[in-house]
């Protein structure tokens, strides 16, 4: 059975059926390597636009441009409406108000878009920590074990990530899965916006076949031309030449272009930093204010936190409890240890009365525990005269 | 109330209370200090409701009466006053505010009523004794680095201070341990101590009270119930809660039969614990020590930032033995000791050893190995 993701409910099913059978939605997308898949290419749509969007509803239905007015500027993002006259990013600004004379042209504003970014690397850090951002909208995750912190397979986790930057965010981002960071990013382009598409080992070769050879990381117009003059249009053509071939033509990059035409990528997805922390978190099924909910939750993701860290050979210094009211307020605790550990009871025993504290009868829609301050493992948890 | 006292006199009374006072606290009340004059003194009094302390000192008062002013800024004002000077302090208009006055500098500062300020009751004490000050001090100094910081052992989280009977005598006793290391200090019992309750002192206490002695040779009285203990000098009176809860067995865990007996100069042995821990990031990193006859080599060795090792001539004759200890356990145990030889008491690499002074009968360390 091919592998079938329901977007709204975010669960992997095996079904052939058309609507979800948890949910009954129709949004669902099947891909056979739906289930394998672990690299993930996420980008914003219209980051910008939608960002300026969200904080003046008004303008919802209208076309929003974001740049510099005046007659130098240029386009940095237009909205999704503003693109059907024709305006693209980069284009001088007075260009696009030629083609939409009626779109708002709002100056942006980077410290806000800083932050709207780093709240949506956090929402992806339950996913992942292993984070690579190429810009403030678009970034390369890595969901394999043993990185990955969240639950079940990587789809439902990006199928989570996209759910929950719509819900606390507020604007809607794009996703692709793949091999590999060339196909991700190619695959985030294809069904945007609010899209998830896939492109799996088994037809890398046929997708990449019809892509103009401009397509390719690093192949900026300079080399299309060389490549043009050379009778090389699309990538297929590329496919059809031997290695040894491109390897004559264009040396050391003819090597890199033998592999993308074949799609394949082995970049690693690396973190703008060392693994500093290991964290997972859950949202309930429904808002609860009940202690014990709390705790048995906290239980549970002490153990996938302490499994991590036996994986990774960390160890934690410090226990970090998040919890997420349902209002969204976030807070987030932390209680150094005496002795780093690896063990799920002791990071549950020191989450207990930070957990505790916060419980005073607010209600919370998410718990997450973290390790931080990491250290290497032959350090955690020292043989103990009381044998505890 | 209206006084007038000495600087040095208030400066010193005000520094031990408010060290007790939380910096930052919820209750606005517990971040004053209580003033109350009366009769040819004034008495100052300082707590975070699981202590209190009160200092008494002579002043030229004019006025009873009693006012509440944050601690830490009465500490910082007269901090800041000239030495020898003269302070008035000035509590006139209901309890509302208090004027500070020397020479020509003058503070108004807000108060709270006294009638407000906790008080976390001293109740009975049934036991009494006296001890002089260097020697209790002594005995919180030389155990206190062993207290457990972990929150979720909250009953290894302070001294454990107890009489029992060693080398068939009375001793008054303070253990500390938090799992990996133990300290045992022990000394002749002080009339009136035997038939006392175990208590478990907390951290904070101990620390308080290591502090207030400093410098002291008078006699402290020290009373005490199961739930709390007050230590009292001429000038200052400290009651503290006690740790509700059990202290572990700890004899059970102090070793009887390790054999094998390394001794080694304290300085020398100190010194190449610190020079070949250097290599190793972490403050924890373990040492191995691999000893032979009449040698020790002691060694650590980081991944990341490469080996050291260095050997030193020690008095040990019995077979061969590798093992790991936390660097920072070792230093913290060989600066307690006093005498220019220790001695190990060690069994194999993976039991606790036992540590003491070679000329101290009165004090032992053990340590837990860690794994190398």
């Amino acid at each position: 059975m091919t592998p079938a993701l329901c977007r709204d409910c975010c669960e992997l099913t095996h079904g052939a059926d058309a609507t979800c059978l948890g949910c009954g939605s129709g949004w669902m997308l099947r891909h056979g390597e739906l289930a394998d898949l672990e690299i993930a290419h996420i980008d914003c749509d219209a980051f910008y636009a939608s960002v300026e969007k969200r904080d003046r509803p008004k303008l919802k239905d209208q076309p929003v441009i974001v740049g510099h007015p005046g007659g130098r500027g240029v386009v940095t993002t237009a909205c999704y409406i503003a693109r059907q006259y024709g305006v693209r990013s980069a284009m001088p600004m007075f260009k696009a108000i030629e083609l939409c004379p009626r779109a708002t042209v709002i100056p942006p504003d980077m410290s806000k878009y800083k932050r709207v970014s780093h709240h949506i690397r956090e929402i992806m850090r339950a996913a992942t920590p292993v984070i690579e951002p190429v810009s403030l909208d678009e970034a390369y995750l890595d969901l394999s074990e043993p990185h990955r912190t969240a639950a079940g397979p990587p789809a439902e986790a990006l199928a989570r990530v996209a759910r929950d930057v719509e819900i606390e965010v507020g604007i809607t981002v794009s996703i692709g899965l793949a091999p590999n960071k060339f196909l991700a990013k190619l695959a985030s382009e294809l069904d945007k916006p609010r899209g998830f598409s896939v492109i799996g080992q088994a037809e890398a070769r046929a997708f990449l076949a019809r892509l103009a050879v401009g397509k390719i990381n690093g192949v900026g117009p300079a080399m299309v031309q060389r490549l043009e003059a050379g009778g090389i249009r699309t990538i297929g053509d590329l496919q059809h030449l031997s290695p040894s071939e491109l390897l004559g033509r264009f040396g050391k990059f003819g090597r890199r272009l033998v592999h993308y035409a074949n799609g394949d990528d082995d970049r690693a997805v690396t973190p703008d930093r060392p693994t500093k922390s290991i964290s997972a978190e859950d949202t309930f099924s429904r808002d609860t204010a009940k202690v014990s909910d709390l705790l048995a939750e906290a239980k549970r993701l002490s153990v996938r936190v302490a499994g991590h860290l036996v994986r990774n050979g960390l160890a934690a210094g410090t226990v970090v409890v998040k919890l997420k009211t349902s209002q969204f307020a976030l807070l987030s605790r932390h209680r150094r240890l005496a002795v780093p550990t690896q063990k799920a009871e002791v990071l549950f025993e020191a989450s207990r009365p930070l957990i505790e504290k916060e419980a005073d009868g607010r209600a919370f829609r998410l718990i997450g525990i973290g390790a931080d301050r990491l250290v290497p493992a032959d350090e955690a948890d020292p043989p103990d005269l009381f044998g505890s | 109330m209206r006084l007038l006292i000495e600087r040095s006199e208030l400066f010193r009374a005000l520094s031990h209370v408010a060290s007790v006072v939380e910096r930052r606290t919820t209750i606005p009340i517990l971040s004053n200090v209580l003033v109350r004059a009366d009769d040819g003194h004034v008495s100052f009094k300082g707590t975070d409701l699981e202590r209190e302390v009160i200092e008494t000192v002579p002043a030229d008062v004019t006025q009873s009466g009693a006012v509440t002013i944050q601690a830490h800024l009465l500490h910082d004002i007269v901090r800041k006053l000239a030495d020898g000077s003269q302070i008035t302090l000035d509590g006139a208009g209901g309890g509302e505010r208090l004027t500070l006055t020397c020479g020509h500098a003058k503070f108004q500062l807000p108060a709270l009523a006294a009638d407000e300020f906790p008080d976390i009751g001293a109740g009975e004490m049934p036991h009494e004794f006296e001890i002089p000050a260097h020697e209790l001090r002594r005995l919180i100094e030389k155990a206190r680095f062993a207290i457990s910081t972990e929150e979720t052992r909250y009953y290894l989280n302070g001294i454990y201070l107890h009489t029992t009977v060693s080398a068939g005598k009375p001793v008054l006793r303070a253990v500390a341990t938090d799992g990996h290391r133990l300290a045992q200090i022990e000394q002749l019992a002080p009339n009136g101590a035997e038939g006392m309750p175990g208590v478990i002192v907390p951290r904070k206490t101990v620390n308080e009270v290591h502090k207030l002695l400093e410098g002291s040779d008078e006699d402290v009285r020290v009373s005490l119930s199961a739930q709390r203990i007050q230590f009292k000098t001429e000038k200052v009176t400290m009651t503290s809660k006690l740790i509700d809860g059990t202290f572990p067995d700890y004899q059970r865990v102090i070793p009887q039969g390790n054999n094998k007996i390394m001794n080694v100069g304290n300085a020398e042995f100190a010194n190449a614990v610190d020079r070949v821990a250097t290599v190793s990031t972490e403050r924890g990193r373990a040492v191995k020590l691999a000893i032979e006859r009449d040698k020790l080599i002691l060694s650590v060795t980081n991944p990341d930032g490469g080996s050291a090792t260095e050997e030193i001539p020690v008095d040990y004759d019995a077979d061969r033995l590798e093992i790991g200890f936390n660097a920072r356990y070792l230093l913290d145990i060989a600066g307690q000791l006093e005498s220019p030889t220790v001695r190990f008491f060690l069994s194999d690499a993976g039991s606790p050893t036992t540590v003491r002074d070679e000329g101290d009968e009165n004090a032992l360390y053990v340590l837990m190995p860690m794994r190398v």
